[in-house]
């Protein structure tokens, strides 16, 4: 998988889980400040990470991942690994 | 599915009753009062997914009663005490029926014993199904029920016995109050999405559990307590059940009517029972 692959996959995913528009979701917005995600967004946001891309990412991690991109450059190097 | 069109009942029953489109899960429900409510839910257009942990034959019988009725019911078989049974049981619930709407965690054991007696292995078994069971439930439903934001609810069977305790019920009365605790806590933790949870608090209903845990002295003591002067029909809290799950979400809080139904949160505006907040329809 690619990270132009990967990337459009979290945008998708993050589009579908946080009911935002397609021109909204760049790489440079914070989930929280900017996508208007509470608590459980994330939680649910992480977990829709995971089953897509059959990673697992701790709760400590979590709090690193703090963009759309954070997270494909999480994503990436995990799927890597 | 069958289940997505209306069922004969459900096209009786005026629009903000019927649950037409709605897949429910109701833990326990191969007999008492998790029989009646899969029955209830079913004749409201539900979809209902018939849990059971060891009756294979009464859940059977009953999806097929339903089925009679023209309603849509399926039996899965887990026991809600394990995690990882119940993880599976709902995915499976949801893969087969479209989705996960309404939980109704009601399965439960009761096993009675003055505390002096009562054995540290009981103990553990009354709060695995009782309280364990109800949060594995709420654990794996939980991403179903988010997703369908305000149709999604859970509805706790508690008891009374929950709330006013009762000599030699302590184990059981222990884990019924627990549930409540569950129930205020999730309520809080689902309400900006709308999902409402709450609790039913029924107090002696005409099932195998009270037939085995009350009868003789005991029995007529009780009726003496029940100002209808008898014990009540599994219907009349399946009835009090089904109203949780209605849209738009309930508003009143049904204090009064403990005996049968009761909303478990106590803040004075309930963000469970009103996702809104004001009392209005969303």
């Amino acid at each position: 998988m690619t990270t132009a692959d990967i990337e459009k996959q979290v945008i998708e995913i993050v589009r579908e889980q946080l009911d935002v528009k397609p021109e909204d979701c760049t790489l440079d917005k914070i989930f929280t400040d900017d996508l208007g995600a509470d608590s459980l967004a994330i939680v649910e946001l992480v977990l829709a990470f995971e089953e897509h891309f059959e990673i697992k990412i701790p709760d400590e991690e979590v709090e690193n991942i703090k963009t759309v991109g954070d997270a494909v450059n999480y994503i990436r190097a995990r799927r890597k690994a | 599915m069958s289940g997505h069109e209306a069922t004969p009942q459900a096209r009786a029953l005026p629009p903000s009753l019927a649950l037409t489109g709605r897949v429910a899960l109701v833990t326990g429900a191969s007999r008492g009062i998790g029989r009646a409510i899969a029955r209830v839910l079913a004749q409201r257009g539900a979809t209902v997914a018939v849990n059971y942990a060891a009756r294979e034959d009464a859940a059977r019988e009953l999806c097929d009663e339903i089925v009679g009725e023209g309603g849509a019911a399926r039996p899965f078989g887990f026991d809600v005490a394990d995690a990882a049974a119940v993880e599976a049981g709902v995915q499976k619930i949801v893969a087969e029926l479209g989705g996960l709407h309404i939980l109704v965690n009601n399965a439960g054991i009761s096993i009675d014993a003055l505390l002096m007696r009562a054995a540290p292995a009981d103990f553990q078994r009354v709060l695995d199904v009782n309280l364990k069971g109800a949060f594995f439930c709420a654990k794996a439903a939980a991403r179903h029920l988010l997703k369908a934001k305000a149709d999604g609810r859970i509805i706790n069977i508690s008891s009374v016995i929950g709330e006013q305790g009762n000599a030699g019920q302590a184990m059981y009365a222990a884990a019924k109050a627990g549930l409540l605790g569950l129930t205020r806590s999730l309520a809080r933790e689902f309400a900006s999405r709308g999902v409402t949870v709450n609790a039913v608090t029924p107090g002696f209903f005409e099932t195998d559990m009270t037939a085995a845990s009350v009868h003789g002295d005991a029995r007529e003591a009780l009726l003496k307590q029940i100002p209808l002067g008898r014990i009540g029909r599994p219907e009349e809290v399946a009835e009090a059940v089904a109203t949780w799950p209605r849209r738009p979400p309930p508003t009143s809080r049904g204090k009064s009517s403990r005996s049968t139904a009761a909303c478990a949160c106590e803040t004075p505006l309930c963000a469970a029972c009103d996702p809104s907040g004001e009392g209005t329809t969303l």
